[in-house]
């Protein structure tokens, strides 16, 4: 680990303003990725802004009946608030299904959205990667990318974002709030808020440098069906394949597909919102939602796994929403 | 999965070291650190509690779990100085040779392990997890997320998947603390 200097931010702007002034700085939280990272100096920060003790580790209601989930709130907190068990049980399941026990009680809201991505390439500092080196070359493409994008990525980058609770708030029409070194607020649609690779792989979000998640806000609880299903290589403690995260409604004892988001498909939370709303079949929404899908050889599986698993999913909200 | 040096090995230069206070199994510790001293390395290699051990070093195998104010972290992917005035408990604050934690004698009972290395991770994280199925902490494998959790080998075994074993005692790691169910759930 590269040598860096440290100190415990007094407020989220004074958090910003520390990040602003020391080129290299960064924000860290539950530190469950970027110390990994920094072990294997494909993050070599030289200043870290601890923002662990800041106060945003509270979940809120909001005036209009939604949710203020607080940037700091722990994983763990988040999946056993009975708020978002009872209104949002999507987002708690998205969650569960993520890490480990361990993992889940340090890692953060905010931290969670900014994770890095585990391609191989990307941890592995001997080989090309446009992610952790721009303009080196990507080393998926023709290397091994069983788990990476089918769909959305570019020829710069085939990574995936491996959030769960990424694609719950995707579905769930969140937003994330910041805050910037001069103290501005803004608020992003999550839908806005990650952009695509195309040839800048290594920009990853669109938050400007030194600004600062401060929270994630739900809107008014969705009902409906909410389902989180996950397919991964092992039971638990695994990233995912791929996962559905769907809220359904039923209409004459059809089920309607009204939010629909995927894991492990893209470099973001994969939503096309095309997709939703309208009574069609699992085959007709994943032809939607793969439409362009460029998959490699060792991926191309993903194709019939979404077709199989949105089925699957469809086939459980009409089980649960008759009873 | 590598066999992690003693950070900072890799470095090049020394930071500016900083202070910080925490209490570890009730007795309280003021240092001075490098920035990079994770709170793994800290408890082995200044403080001298051996029991928590160093496996991957990076948030996969489980060996270096501890308790941070009643919670299990893993201790290796956090720095020392994260950690002022908080109480930490390792193996070696659960119990002793003479006085063994419940959970102790039943991994011994049991035979809940074969080399031992990942049995203090084991036995702190299985502390938690009877803790938090007590305090109605949801878990993947949870049917009903407003219910409170049954404490099930199927729960139990989702909620130790932090935790590895490369002898494979999970049959034995899951029976010691399917013992211990009936006194903490």
């Amino acid at each position: 680990m590269r040598a860096f200097t440290y100190e415990r931010a007094g407020s989220p702007a004074a958090a910003a303003a520390a990040v602003a002034t020391q080129p290299g700085a960064k924000f860290i939280a539950g530190g469950t990725n970027l110390l990994d990272l920094m072990k294997l100096e494909i993050e070599v920060p030289t200043h870290l802004v601890d923002v662990n003790r800041l106060g945003l580790d509270l979940i809120e209601t909001t005036p209009d009946g939604g949710l203020k989930i607080g940037a700091l709130v722990r994983n763990t907190d988040l999946a056993a608030d009975m708020r978002v068990r009872s209104d949002y049980p999507l987002l708690a399941r998205a969650v569960l299904s993520g890490a480990s026990g361990q993992l889940r009680n340090k890692a953060t809201t905010g931290g969670n959205l900014l994770q890095r991505t585990r391609c191989p390439y990307f941890y592995n500092t001997d080989m090309p990667c446009n992610k952790r080196k721009p303009g080196s070359g990507c080393a998926a493409m023709g290397g091994l990318s069983h788990n990476l994008a089918i769909v959305g990525a570019s020829d710069a980058c085939i990574a995936t974002h491996p959030s769960d609770m990424a694609v719950a708030l995707r579905a769930l029409d969140a937003t994330v709030e910041t805050v910037a070194a001069d103290g501005s607020e803004r608020h992003t649609p999550l839908a806005d808020f990650y952009r695509s690779p195309g040839e800048t792989p290594h920009i990853e979000t669109v938050l400007r440098a030194a600004e600062m998640i401060t929270s994630v806000t739900l809107p008014q609880p969705l009902g409906g069906v909410q389902i989180y299903r996950k397919v991964r290589e092992r039971a638990s403690f695994a990233f995912a394949t791929v996962s559905v995260a769907m809220v359904a409604g039923s209409v004459d004892g059809d089920i309607r597909v009204d939010r629909l988001a995927f894991g492990g498909l893209a470099h973001k939370p994969w939503r096309v919102e095309a997709a939703e709303g309208a009574a069609r079949s699992a085959e007709a929404i994943a032809d939607i939602v793969l439409a362009g899908a460029k998959p490699t050889a060792d991926n191309a599986y993903k194709l019939p796994l979404v077709r199989r698993t949105l089925a699957a999913v469809i086939a459980q909200a009409k089980s649960e929403s008759a009873r | 999965m590598t066999i992690a040096q003693d950070s900072p090995a890799r470095s090049e230069t020394s930071a500016a070291a900083c202070s910080v206070t925490f209490s570890v199994n009730g007795r309280t510790s003021s240092l001075v650190l490098d920035p990079r001293v994770t709170l793994l390395d800290v408890l082995r290699e200044h403080l001298h509690l051996t029991g928590t051990k160093k496996g991957c070093d990076q948030g996969q195998c489980g060996a270096c779990t501890v308790m941070v104010n009643g919670r299990r972290i893993n201790s290796c992917l956090t720095l020392a100085l994260m950690h002022e005035g908080d109480e930490i408990t390792t193996i070696e604050g659960l119990g002793s040779p003479e006085a063994l934690h419940p959970l102790q004698k039943a991994f011994l009972d049991h035979d809940g392990f074969q080399c031992g290395y990942c049995t203090p991770g084991q036995i702190i994280s299985a502390v938690a997890v009877l803790e938090e199925i007590g305090a109605g902490v949801p878990s993947h494998v949870t049917a009903d997320l407003n219910g409170a959790p049954p404490a099930t080998d199927e729960e139990i075994r989702e909620r130790m998947s932090g935790n590895l074993c490369r002898c494979s005692a999970y049959p034995n790691i899951i029976a010691a603390i399917r013992d211990m169910v009936e006194d903490h759930v």
